[in-house]
């Protein structure tokens, strides 16, 4: 918009016309200095020379490199020995638990032998369910709390109790009184986390050669010890001491029930405890694993210390869970024992059986 | 440019006055403009922390405090209601993290963990019109409102986190100059949006559709942490814990202030994306229009609006004072034009503008009287002449007209909605799994806030916030499970617990378990498993498997097993256990199909089918009767 005394605008051509008879000027300060250019080309250098020898270090040409690498661990023997003279099956009956408990062990070596001063001691109870201990479905924490007792006067530095449960850890913990047993007898409770778990390598294992593993609650570990209800399964008629082992671990074990009894025999090899408690106080005998109802549980009143997990279990599905008939047992003792893990034959094996209080 | 006490030689004296013949500002007049009410809280007006007013020290030193004269203790000098009010800020987001951080099994102990939903005012008034009842606490809800009618809205910027949150975030990252600030924090025609958006939320409440969840700032924050922050903290404080223990350092401090400890998983959301994207959203607006959410979203905020409209105190601007410099607006937090005639509507009570005004014009006054003369009074005798002669406008920004609009939007959008096959009987979805406790679907999309405080507290992520497949525009973000994820604890009844508005009733586990007392009515059941025979292990691959049956919950078990031994293609013998389910006794926990390993397109799944909540959905004629 032109003011109307505004003077004319300069039509484009002639615009063109001066702009083209102007003098061209090329003035020093119309290039950036030497030092600029210098600078700019340092830079330049910079950039390429450290660009390149990283892109060589970095370089994977088939993609194997890129691929992602999770460390590897195993699991030591965490096993003491025989005690000389002792059994292998302690069998303690009645009521009160930190005898019973003091006998059965005492009767496979006494705790000074399993436990030495000092000692960092994982004790892995059954929290699989949300539920009320009068259920079965976990491990009594009663027994559980006179167990830590036992192992904190044999000196050990540290108890810890874990597990990773099928429904929610904490309401696990929690409604099974495990927690507070633990808490209050001298335990630290190790939760799981996304965070926790780790590759167990197992070697020789069928089908957990590789597989995550609850691997926080074990940094440090000198001695595991397992408790286990005993309970009614379906698929893999009884779920004890060795099926116990399966909580600590992560990633697909819903697969697990294609070969129940192959994965049980590899959880006997995964883990060699220190020793086992088989915590018969409260049995579970039908609609198992879970429960849920008080007449699917009798009162056992025994505790069983062993040293052989299997031999233990195989006593437990006879005296226990009341099933006679050794040609019904589960089939994953006898491919445990064909493994050389331990024994099915209870009958053989020295146990000592006492009626306490 | 402070006019001091130099009167009518001032030069910013106002435009509309003839030069000379009037004075702008005057001395201080105690008790107020024209002696109207008593001005109670005199500490705003004189804030000892303040450089003192040119008048008191130079032009008229008899009238100044004696005591201010002398050197206040630190603690006076320190005291300013903006830092009161800057700690109760702090105080009520902190509560509020607080009891989203123990919305959890192992912390709850009594915490009133749905607080803030609670005594949210408008969820008490929402829900008041679709359900005609006041459901357990929401009668806390007084608790804001009577304040409100005194105060104004006073929440907004006194207890309100989210508004906290998008004033810190304004406040962290404002790069206005003072020019910019007194612009941008002028009221808008816009800022009238919420109250259009309030209206239509109230029209659908009244026909039974409650959506106020959707912009509610309380369930706004709530939804956001249970779906997006906290899991989202915890992702990351795992994976600092976890290089911490194996770097050999305890990381058991980390470890503790995880939202959700004890899970060998990272919970996972539906959307959680979605709701991300929109508080980043709504918070990132604050660069563009400080408080942009609470001045033209918040529906909480407009129905605070409408209530401060019959507010007894008000900030107000002493006429013969103000100099029209309009330093009070470059802080005002609800663009409540302090500058000119307030909007009581907007005002958040923030006081930033009692603080920022260098003249000591403005105070918060008892009932101070509205003004309409030019002539704002007098001194010595002449008339003092304000160029912006109204000082309140108390009614929300309005009209008649638009609301009649309005109204019929709202009346329109119920159909909308609820026409959506989503939510009707007839098309609903077969994944719309609702929390056990919960009321009859009518009545839950009456009752239900999506606040997600069940999310929020769910121990297995079973509950996820709905996306539009399941419900539709009216459910969305409201409560489902997908079994996939998780599975619903059989002992637990959280979910209820920390609802506030009954939308989940609040059940005891004898009540869910059909125990006791409740034996009659047999358990709560949210669903029904089915088998899918062709992708199930031992039906259709000759390969054991029967999770489903080991985990199943209830006793007797709700999936049986039929027992055959048969030749596999290989020539080996296999016994197989194949499930069948027992629907009776099947309470569509969902546990089956979290733990089938069959995993994309689980071989048992829970539908929504056979819910005892709703006869319309039952699905065995037995199930009718209990």
């Amino acid at each position: 918009m032109n003011a109307p005394n505004d003077p004319p605008r300069p039509s484009k051509v002639e615009v063109r016309r001066q702009n083209a008879a102007a003098p061209r000027v090329r003035a020093s300060e119309d290039w950036p200095s030497r030092r600029e250019f210098l600078r700019r080309l340092g830079w330049t250098a910079l950039v390429a020379g450290g660009s390149a020898p990283l892109w060589w270090a970095l370089r994977d040409p088939t993609g194997e490199r890129g691929k992602p690498s999770a460390p590897v661990f195993r699991l030591k023997d965490y096993g003491v020995g025989p005690a000389p003279n002792a059994s292998v099956l302690g069998i303690a009956r009645g009521e009160q638990y930190d005898a019973m408990l003091k006998m059965a062990v005492g009767a496979i070596g006494g705790i000074g032998h399993f436990i030495r001063k000092g000692d960092v001691v994982l004790i892995k109870p059954n929290v699989a369910f949300d539920r009320s201990p009068k259920l079965g479905a976990t491990s009594n924490p009663d027994v559980l709390a006179a167990l830590i007792r036992l192992v904190r006067e044999a000196g050990a530095a540290e108890v810890r109790v874990a597990d990773n449960p099928i429904e929610s850890p904490e309401n696990c913990f929690q409604k099974s009184g495990i927690a507070d047993a633990a808490h209050q007898a001298g335990a630290r409770v190790y939760l799981p986390a996304p965070s926790s778990f780790e590759m167990l390598e197992v070697p020789g294992a069928k089908l957990i050669a590789r597989w995550p593993f609850f691997y926080l609650p074990f940094r440090g570990v000198d001695k595991v010890i397992g408790i286990a209800p005993v309970k009614d399964h379906n698929l893999c008629s009884a779920s004890m001491t060795t099926k116990n082992w399966y909580g600590l671990l992560g990633g697909r074990r819903n697969q697990f029930h294609q070969d129940i009894h192959n994965i049980i025999a590899d959880l006997a090899l995964m883990m060699r405890p220190t020793f086992v408690v088989l915590d018969g106080t409260r049995v579970l005998v039908k609609n198992g694993p879970t429960g849920g109802d008080l007449s699917d549980v009798v009162s056992g009143r025994t505790l069983v210390a062993a040293t052989d997990t299997l031999a233990a279990d195989a006593f437990g599905f006879y005296d226990l869970l009341g099933r006679k008939s050794d040609s019904d047992r589960p089939a994953y003792l006898g491919i445990a024992e064909g493994r050389g893990l331990g024994t099915q034959d209870w009958r053989n094996v020295a146990r000592k059986e006492e009626q306490v209080g | 440019m402070s006019c001091g006490g130099n009167g009518g030689n001032c030069s910013c004296g106002p435009k509309g006055a003839s030069q000379g013949s009037t004075a702008a500002v005057g001395a201080a007049v105690p008790g107020g403009l024209d002696g109207n009410g008593p001005d109670l809280l005199s500490l705003l007006r004189r804030v000892p922390g303040k450089p003192a007013p040119i008048y008191h020290a130079s032009a008229s030193p008899g009238s100044a405090d004696p005591k201010l004269a002398r050197k206040a203790p630190w603690w006076m000098r320190m005291f300013r209601i903006t830092r009161v009010r800057v700690i109760s800020q702090a105080f009520f987001f902190a509560l509020f993290l607080f009891f989203c951080w123990v919305t959890w099994f192992s912390r709850l102990g009594g915490y009133p963990v749905s607080l803030f939903l609670e005594i949210d005012p408008l969820v008490g008034f929402a829900t008041a019109l679709s359900t005609h009842t006041v459901y357990r606490n929401l009668l806390w809800s007084l608790v804001l409102i009577i304040p409100t009618l005194v105060l104004g809205r006073f929440f907004c910027n006194w207890m309100c986190p989210y508004g906290t949150l998008h004033q810190l975030i304004g406040w962290l990252f404002n790069t206005r100059r003072n020019i910019d600030k007194v612009n941008i924090n002028r009221y808008r025609p816009l800022f009238r949006l919420k109250y259009v958006l309030l209206l239509v939320f109230v029209i659908l409440a009244l026909f039974g559709s409650l959506q106020i969840g959707l912009l509610d700032p309380i369930c706004i924050m709530y939804r956001t942490v249970a779906t997006a922050i906290s899991p989202a903290y915890d992702l990351s404080a795992d994976a600092l814990a976890s290089r911490m223990e194996n770097a050999g350092i305890d990381a058991s401090v980390v470890r503790a202030t995880v939202f959700r400890p004890g899970l060998s998983e990272p919970r996972i959301f539906y959307g959680a994306w979605f709701v991300g994207l929109v508080i980043v959203g709504l918070v990132g607006m604050n660069l563009i229009i400080p408080r942009f959410f609470c001045r033209v979203l918040c529906p909480l905020g407009a129905f605070l609006g409408f209530l401060s409209r019959f507010a007894l105190w008000r900030i107000d601007r002493d006429l013969t004072r103000c100099t029209d410099c309009n330093l009070c607006v470059s802080h005002c937090e609800g663009a409540s034009d302090p500058h000119a005639a307030l909007r009581k509507s907007e005002c958040f009570v923030c006081f930033n503008c009692i603080d920022d005004c260098p003249e000591d014009a403005l105070s918060f006054r008892f009932m101070p009287v509205r003004k309409h003369e030019p002539v704002a009074g007098r001194l010595f005798g002449r008339p003092v002449i304000s160029n912006r002669p109204d000082t309140e406008i108390a009614q929300p920004d309005l009209s008649r007209r638009r609301m009649v609009l309005t109204g019929v939007v709202g009346v329109l959008a119920y159909p909308f909605i609820r026409l959506s096959a989503a939510v009707n009987p007839g098309a609903f979805h077969a994944k719309a799994i609702r929390p056990p406790g919960s009321v009859e679907e009518d009545e839950f999309l009456e009752r239900c806030i999506k606040c997600d405080q069940c999310i929020n507290v769910c121990p297995t992520n079973v509950l996820q916030p709905s996306t539009f497949k399941q419900g539709g525009i009216e459910g969305l973000w409201t409560p489902v499970m997908d079994m996939r994820i998780g599975f619903c604890q059989l002992n637990c009844t959280l979910c209820s617990e920390v609802c506030p508005t009954g939308a989940i009733q609040k059940i005891s586990v004898e009540k869910k378990l059909g125990l006791k007392q409740f034996a009659a009515d047999g358990p709560i059941r949210v669903g029904t498993a089915f088998f899918d025979r062709g992708r199930c292990l031992p039906w259709a691959m000759e390969t054991p498997c029967v999770v489903c049956e080991e985990v199943c919950p209830v006793s007797p078990k709700a999936i049986g097993t039929y027992d055959v031994q048969i030749k596999r293609w290989d020539g080996s013998m296999v016994v197989l256990n194949r499930p069948y389910m027992r629907p009776e006794l099947c309470i569509g926990c969902g546990i089956c199909e979290h733990e089938c390993p069959v995993l994309d397109e689980r071989a048992v799944y829970v539908t929504a089918v056979g819910e005892s909540r709703s006869k319309d959905r039952s699905l065995l004629l037995r199930s009718i009767e209990t």
